[in-house]
């Protein structure tokens, strides 16, 4: 069954990427990059680096001359799932320990991950604070609405030990599969509140205020960094996360609110 | 029923079948990949989880009462741009084909700005006491909004071919336009009409974008199946595969039905015009 | 004159006015395009014309014009239409089609279907009441469809071309019922076929480029044509009597054998139907063809195109005018028309 079906795949397969290439580049065309001179470096990160290691990615092709990094921001666990299906990514750095997990848990990892920065939840609310939200337990005040993100993913998770932690269960409008969801329900003003990252506020910017609150340290969240077994350019990879722990990717992630891993 | 001829010259070029088979393998493929993926001796409990079996009746319930919503506002729409003629028809048209080919998400962002608490006509409903975002509401209200195109264009086609013809004469025998709406005109259209409403309801039963935009997902009010789907694939790639192939095995039963929905009532419709076509061959 | 109708719409060069008596039934002929449909069209309602004024028994159908706007809706207008498809509801019975009217007008059911019964009835289709128009025959459908018309009561029966596509077998049947059921009823009915404006009506209009050209009672119009358009239809020989085991008997005693589709009845009245090119002029009796032979008088000679058209008395005769000469033919002179059998059709009326 399934060696027909993989012949079928690989004529369906055929006969779209003919049709395809007319297109534009394939992006594993761009993995012959060895020899030509000019190298390349791609890096699979979580969505919430996106800001940070853009302005890395610019500094680092600026002191590595002819370097080229190629960034793609995602959900951490699309991004684990991508590589297990054999993306081709040199460089992965995960919101969390358990999206890292899975990929060295099929041992797609070079050496063991590094951990380079953490993250906590904070209170985003809409510029006016319509709720008057002060603390974390006024989430739970009947009549705000509040979202969070859904417990499958890492914000959710992160949300539910805080209430764990702080002995508050939260009944919540809505659970978001991410937590850019959260965000934009925030800023639409359609919640009251939202439980999302310190990154994700700063981010926002005057879309949204910050109402903080001391239990989010009982939920910190580390984000692992790691090479790739199946890099091509396993040196230009180990030198980009030499740059992300070094003290100018340390800058830039204080800058965007992470904090120390 | 069996209209197969089993000796008809087809006419249809070799090259020409090849080039169908790899369309039809790309449509099939994925899907057969899918079945294969599946964690068989987990499939029970996987799609009889609580957490499934709240998202698919969700997901039921509010296609279901979109459909309906669809069929009342649909009809009309449908008799008003197949039979009407006035400035801006075509204007009217291309608005309301508009969110089939509208990025759901899109219709979303929208809907959030005229229903959301801060749009154009939710400001209005939270002063009422109606608050909309975060409800089942707002669930219909995305499926409508994606879905009512599909109705309106099957209907209006089935209008078309069917023609003002009855009608005319409907009104000539004493029948007043509502009279000749509900004796002549739905019953005629009346296949077409339940394959828009099939399509409709398999259309709403799919809405993600929209939904997640504007309706949030909590279980059991705003997540539906395909949110559910969303969702697991994070922690639970079984669960989202085994759901994901519940919801292609609904799709089918329902598209399955529309299609067989129209042959018996097409052949209906074909002998209501052979008498006339008859006549006109005949020497 | 209880229907008066005058109307013109632009846009389709259409400009007519007409009325109709109580119980007057009235043919309409033309070419294709000359405005028939046109007609029934605004009569019943289906189109608007840019001024005129139309009534029937005192009631406004529509009256448009500088400063008046009047206008009826078809489903108040009580002018049922009868069209060359016979459009029945597929959705419905027979019986259902024809209580269709009766219903919409607000009777109550079971007194629809008794009302549905008695006119199915009158075209002939009581067996037919629970078919669907699906498993009808296309002369069936016609005459359910007929019976859909009639059951309304209408002050204006309109029927456009309603045998035109039937099957030759089909239509004198349709014909002979419809002869039945219009008789004392007000109807237009347009039509193709002179022998449907002899059989049907009392009055006969003709129609060319949208206007009136010719209106008046059918045998004068079809004896003595003055549009071109009549011309053209009416030369045809008609010949009404009774009819006999092997055709039609006339008034004076001539027999005409014949072609028929219809089952004939002897001593029923029908109508002998010959073209004037089919018969041929001899100076004395034809040997061997006992039938069809018959010794007539030569009233008038006239140029029909390259022919000469043989006038005696009700029956003509077309002849080159080498024969013309030969015969001598002139007023007064006593001669045989012959016309074979084949070039005869018999119409039960």
């Amino acid at each position: 069954m399934r060696a027909v079906l993989r012949a079928g795949a690989l004529l369906a397969a055929g006969t779209l990427t003919a049709a395809l290439a007319a297109c534009g580049p394939v992006s594993g065309g761009g993995a012959a990059s060895g020899d030509s001179g000019a190298k390349s470096v791609t890096v699979f990160a979580a969505a919430s680096l996106k800001a940070p290691f853009t302005a890395l990615a610019e500094q680092f092709e600026a002191t590595h001359p002819g370097t080229t990094v190629t960034l793609s921001f995602a959900g951490s666990s699309d991004l684990a799932t991508q590589i297990t299906q054999g993306a081709p990514a040199d460089v992965f750095a995960s919101a969390d320990i358990k999206n890292m997990a899975k990929v060295s848990g099929a041992a797609l990892v070079e050496g063991s991950p590094r951990d380079f920065a953490s993250n906590v939840l904070t209170i985003a609310v809409p510029p006016g604070n319509p709720a008057a939200i002060a603390s974390f337990a006024d989430l739970a005040r009947p009549g705000v609405k509040t979202v969070v993100c859904a417990a499958q993913v890492p914000c959710g998770a992160a949300a539910k030990t805080v209430e764990t932690e702080t002995g508050t269960t939260l009944t919540p409008v809505s659970e978001e599969s991410s937590v850019t969801d959260v965000l934009g329900k925030v800023i639409s003003g359609e919640a009251d509140a939202g439980l999302v990252y310190v990154t994700d506020v700063k981010t926002a910017g005057a879309k949204v205020r910050e109402v903080p609150f001391a239990e989010s340290a009982k939920a910190v969240n580390t984000y692992p960094i790691a090479a790739l077994r199946r890099s091509r350019n396993k040196d230009l990879a180990a030198a980009f996360i030499a740059a992300v722990t070094g003290p100018e990717g340390r800058q830039l992630l204080r800058g965007a609110g992470f904090g120390a891993p | 029923m069996n209209r197969r001829r089993d000796s008809a010259y087809s006419g249809i070029p070799r090259w020409v079948l090849a080039i169908a088979a790899v369309g039809a393998l790309f449509v099939l493929l994925p899907l057969a990949a899918m079945v294969v993926r599946v964690n068989w001796p987990q499939f029970i409990p996987l799609v009889t989880s609580e957490a499934s079996l709240t998202a698919l009746s969700l997901s039921l319930r509010t296609a279901a009462a979109s459909t309906v919503l669809c069929v009342l506002f649909g009809v009309p729409l449908a008799l008003v741009l197949a039979r009407g003629d006035f400035p801006g028809q075509r204007l009217l048209r291309s608005f309301v084909l508009l969110p089939l080919v509208l990025p759901p998400v899109v219709g979303g962002i929208a809907l959030l700005y005229a229903f959301g608490r801060q749009g154009l006509l939710g400001r209005g409903l939270e002063v009422a006491g109606i608050q909309i975002a975060f409800s089942t509401t707002a669930v219909v209200l995305a499926q409508t909004f994606v879905a009512l195109p599909f109705l309106v264009v099957s209907l209006e086609g089935a209008l078309r071919s069917a023609g003002g013809r009855y009608e005319a004469v409907a009104a000539t025998l004493g029948a007043r336009p509502t009279t000749v709406l509900r004796r002549v005109t739905l019953p005629l259209v009346l296949p077409g009409l339940a394959s828009g409403a099939v399509l409709s309801f398999a259309r709403s039963l799919g809405e993600f974008g929209a939904t997640l935009t504007f309706a949030g997902s909590l279980p059991g009010v705003t997540r539906t199946l395909p949110l559910e789907i969303y969702l697991q694939r994070e922690t639970d790639a079984d669960a989202a595969v085994a759901l994901s192939l519940l919801l292609v095995v609904v799709a089918v039963i329902v598209v399955g039905l529309s299609y067989r929905g129209p042959a018996p009532a097409g052949s209906g419709s074909g002998s209501a015009r052979s008498p006339g076509s008859s006549g006109r061959l005949s020497p | 004159m209880t229907f008066t109708f005058d109307a013109a719409l632009a846009a389709r060069r259409f400009e007519v006015s007409l009325s109709l008596a109580p119980g007057e039934t009235v043919a309409v002929l033309g070419p294709n395009g000359a405005g028939k449909s046109t007609l029934l069209a605004v009569i019943a309602g289906l189109l608007r014309p840019d001024t005129g004024r139309a009534e029937v028994n005192g009631r406004v159908l529509f009256e448009l014009g500088a400063g008046v706007h009047t206008w009826t809706a078809p489903h108040r207008r009580g002018t049922a239409l009868l069209a060359q498809d016979p459009l029945l509801f597929p959705h419905l019975s027979a019986l259902e089609n024809v209580a269709f009217g009766p219903r919409s007008g607000g009777v109550p059911k079971r007194q629809a279907r008794e009302t549905a019964r008695h006119w199915l009835a009158e075209v002939d289709a009581a067996d037919l009441a629970a078919r669907r128009p699906g498993e009808l025959s296309g002369g069936q459908a016609q005459r359910v469809a007929a019976a859909r018309a009639l059951a309304v009561n209408p002050e204006v029966l309109l029927l456009d071309e309603p045998l035109s596509a039937l099957d030759i077998h089909a239509a004198p049947l349709l014909r002979r019922l419809l002869k039945r059921v219009l008789a004392g009823r007000r109807a237009i009915i347009v039509t193709h076929d002179v022998l449907d404006a002899y059989m049907l009506a009392d009055r006969v209009i003709v129609m060319e480029d949208g206007r009136i050209t010719e209106d008046g009672p059918t045998r004068d119009v079809l004896r003595r044509p003055r549009s071109r358009f009549a011309a053209g239809l009416a030369g045809l020989n008609l010949v009404p009597g009774t009819v006999t085991p092997a055709g039609i008997r006339s008034a004076e005693g001539l027999e005409f054998a014949g072609q028929h589709d219809a089952p004939l009845v002897a001593g029923q009245a029908g109508v002998a139907a010959f073209p004037p090119s089919a018969v041929s002029v001899f100076l004395s009796e034809a040997h061997g063809s006992p039938r069809n032979s018959f010794r007539v008088t030569v009233t008038d000679l006239e140029p029909h195109g390259d022919q000469i058209r043989v006038r005696a008395g009700e029956l003509s005769a077309d002849v080159t005018p080498a024969a013309s000469a030969d015969l001598g033919l002139a007023p007064g002179l006593a001669v045989y028309f012959v016309v074979k059998a084949a070039a005869v059709s018999i119409y039960p009326a």
